[in-house]
């Protein structure tokens, strides 16, 4: 059985790569994801991706072009565009990850955090959805900093 | 939020830290200071899905030297911690990341 699952491809291409270089990229993809039955959900070369920074140089390369794919289809699929990535010049880095799971997991915790949190104000006396003014939003408005840790802390 | 506990754990509010006391003339561990309770940033941000694309996000848990922050200096609970270098290790071959700096 090969069911359909959600990927994600993202792929980093030289910085000098001329932007015929990235549509026939992006072709050589969507061939291989149509022959085998796929679909591209969405395609994202803007911000943030696009011409970005490395962290680290990659064959002297200090910037890359990155391109972000998502894909629906089997893991066959994946598999032969993987293959074909490693194998094609002028990529400098790809990554395929599988997002499907990571998203229905994250929605059903979600799910459960404001199930519970109605239930326990309802238990409260309260209705079960916040009122528009009723208290502060959170307790950390104290926490005005964007590092939550005091580097005093560290022990080096 | 669940907790409307105290902020602010006074000196041995933390398990092993008073053994720490007799060791080291460390004056920050000694009485008197009050430290602030660490909190996970993710529970308290209510992040369920820790993306190896937020960069911005994973940042503040690479401090300079490109290492993943501990979880005994940043405070996240080790469900998110696991969660976490998961994130980072895949942003790291993206380089978005760096594997070390120096």
């Amino acid at each position: 059985m090969s069911s359909k699952r959600t990927y994600e491809l993202i792929y980093v291409l030289k910085p000098d790569a001329p932007e015929s270089e990235v549509a026939d990229m992006h072709k050589q993809v969507a061939e291989i994801v149509e022959r085998m039955g796929g679909t591209i959900d969405k395609t994202e070369n803007g911000m943030p991706w696009g011409r970005r920074k490395l962290a680290y140089e990659i064959g002297h390369h200090k910037e890359g072009f990155y391109v972000l794919e998502v894909i629906t289809g089997s893991g066959e699929l994946m598999k032969e565009i993987d293959r074909r990535l490693k194998v094609t010049e002028g990529l400098l880095r790809h990554l395929i990850v599988r997002v499907d799971e990571s998203t229905i997991k994250a929605e059903r915790a979600r799910a459960k955090r404001t199930e519970e949190s109605r239930r326990r104000r309802v238990a409260r006396g309260l209705p079960p959805d916040r009122q528009p003014g009723e208290g502060p939003q959170g307790d950390n408005d104290d926490d005005s900093g964007d590092m939550m840790f005091d580097v005093a802390d560290m022990e080096t | 939020m669940a907790f409307g506990g105290p902020k602010k754990s006074g000196p041995g509010g933390r398990g092993k830290a008073g053994d720490k006391d007799a060791k080291g003339g460390d004056k920050r561990r000694g009485g008197g200071f009050f430290r602030r309770r660490k909190v996970c940033k993710f529970c308290a941000d209510k992040i369920d899905d820790i993306n190896y694309k937020d960069v911005k996000l994973l940042s503040g848990f690479v401090p300079e030297r490109g290492k993943v922050l501990p979880r005994r200096i940043s405070g996240t609970c080790a469900k998110h911690q696991r969660g976490l270098r998961v994130a980072i290790v895949r942003a790291r071959q993206l380089a978005l990341l760096p594997y070390a700096a120096d």
